[in-house]
């Protein structure tokens, strides 16, 4: 079980409160985070990757562990401890403007 | 008895504000999608409770609402809108060719007969078709076929901002795309027409009276004078009366002929309003006094309207979408400003009072009259 922290905005799209926790099958990776993500809150589709190119949103980032994942590719494996769900998956909207 | 319902589209959510038919006393209920932009929120005149709303945020793209029961609850529909065939190239603010890419949907223009049934305007300039109520879209492709490749962004994007559809006859549509100007369709959007002759652009275009690529801000139609159209351009306030196959300016008397929105009168074809804005340099009224020009003539001779209005130290600008009449008798007029203010008139535009005072700047208003 991984825990996923989004933004408040997409929250309120996905009319949650609290962090998500999703039980994948095989080793997560960011694209299959947002696939379940998609898929548990079909209201989220499109919002955190480009429905036409399926490319991350430049304005949304990914973290894991204190570092900026967003650059390592949709499909890198994730750090032991967001696996295991001891740190959290965080998808950021970026920090822009004044 | 009626009574009246404002869609209020701004920078940070949606606004529904509701009032009998004497439309005195407003019950404002929101924000809706608080934090996003809205950018249109409109209702279908088959089904008063059947609304679309544009949620869009520059992080997180666009979402399609949509409502059954008149705003209460709300849940979202399909947000892709896929290009048809080769994406292509329009031309970019420096002059390059640049490809077409969806980033927001600027307006709604649901069907008359079918609650299922609308038009979205897109940017970058597009329009699309949904029959099944929001869940699936379709690009009429024929539009940008028109010269595509010569449309040039305006200030705030490349928009189709405007949807005309003529209420006898659903095959002919008028659209408005700010900078490629008007086109017409008379097979339900299959093919278009730029209907852009007797604009003259010498300040944005090479060539001043060329066939598109006019900063066209919004369109405005009496549904019995589907042949009669008024426009608010960059600059000058223009009208054809040939279902745009020539245009004339009737700017008049009015002290600015710069603005954006252009509304007409529910009841009197002949009677237009506007809301002049000083320049495209300086986005607010001339003198500081927010006026509504009325004309009665069809142009050329307008009235100030400034009761209840402010009339100094007022540096607001009304957005393209940003005013609409109801249909009541006398016409109710109301726009919104980007200070946040939501005026109504149920006098025709005799007098002003204040809806709201503090919303965050308004990017669209629309009317409902319900049964």
């Amino acid at each position: 079980m991984i825990t996923v922290v989004l933004p408040v905005q997409l929250r309120t799209l996905a009319r949650i409160t609290e962090d998500v926790h999703l039980d994948l099958s095989a080793p997560p990776t960011p694209t299959s985070i947002v696939d379940a993500l998609e898929a548990q809150y079909p209201a989220l589709r499109g919002t955190i990757r480009d429905p036409a190119t399926g490319r991350r949103r430049a304005f949304v980032r990914f973290f894991a562990c204190g570092e900026d994942i967003s650059h390592d590719g949709m499909d890198r494996s994730l750090p032991d401890a967001v696996q295991m769900g001891k740190e959290p998956f965080y998808i950021v909207g970026a920090m822009a403007g004044g | 008895m009626s009574n009246v319902r404002l869609l209020v589209g701004t920078r940070k959510g949606a606004f529904i504000l509701t009032a009998d038919a004497q439309r005195k006393d407003w019950h404002v209920n929101g924000p809706l999608f608080g934090g996003w932009e809205v950018y249109h929120i409109k209702g279908s005149p088959a089904d008063s409770n059947r609304l679309y709303a544009s949620q869009t945020h520059g992080w997180f793209g666009q979402v399609v609402q949509r409502s059954d029961d008149g705003g209460v609850t709300w849940e979202t529909v399909n947000n892709e809108f896929a290009y048809d065939g080769e994406v292509g190239t329009h031309m970019f603010y420096d002059g390059t060719p640049h490809p077409w890419a969806f980033k927001r949907v600027w307006h709604f223009e649901p069907s008359r007969t079918d609650p299922d049934f609308l038009y979205a305007g897109i940017e970058d300039a597009a329009l699309f078709l949904s029959r099944d109520g929001g869940k699936s879209w379709q690009e009429l492709p024929g539009l940008r076929a028109v010269k595509g490749s010569l449309w040039q962004p305006g200030a705030g994007g490349m928009c189709l901002h405007t949807i005309l559809v003529d209420h006898n006859d659903s095959n002919r549509i008028y659209v408005a795309i700010s900078a490629a100007g008007a086109f017409r369709s008379l097979d339900a959007g299959q093919t278009w027409k730029p209907i852009n002759c007797g604009l003259v652009s010498p300040y944005e275009l090479p060539d001043p009276a060329a066939e598109v690529g006019h900063c066209v801000h919004s369109i405005a139609m009496h549904p019995a004078r589907p042949n009669v159209l008024y426009m608010q351009k960059h600059w000058d306030v223009m009208k054809t009366e040939n279902g745009g196959d020539s245009w004339s300016e009737i700017s008049g008397n009015l002290p600015s002929d710069f603005g954006f929105p252009i509304a007409v009168h529910a009841h009197q074809p002949d009677t237009v309003y506007v809301v002049p804005i000083k320049s495209d340099g300086e986005h607010y009224p001339p003198e500081g006094k927010l006026r509504v020009y009325r004309s009665r003539t069809g142009g050329n001779e307008w009235e100030p309207l400034t009761q209840g209005l402010p009339q100094e130290h007022c540096y607001v600008n009304v957005l393209r979408d940003a005013m609409a009449v109801d249909t009541m008798d006398p016409c109710g007029v109301y726009f919104g400003t980007t200070g946040g203010q939501v005026y109504a008139s149920a006098d025709e535009g005799d007098s002003w009072v204040a809806v709201c005072r503090d919303l965050p700047a308004v990017l669209s208003v629309e009317a409902q009259v319900i049964p």
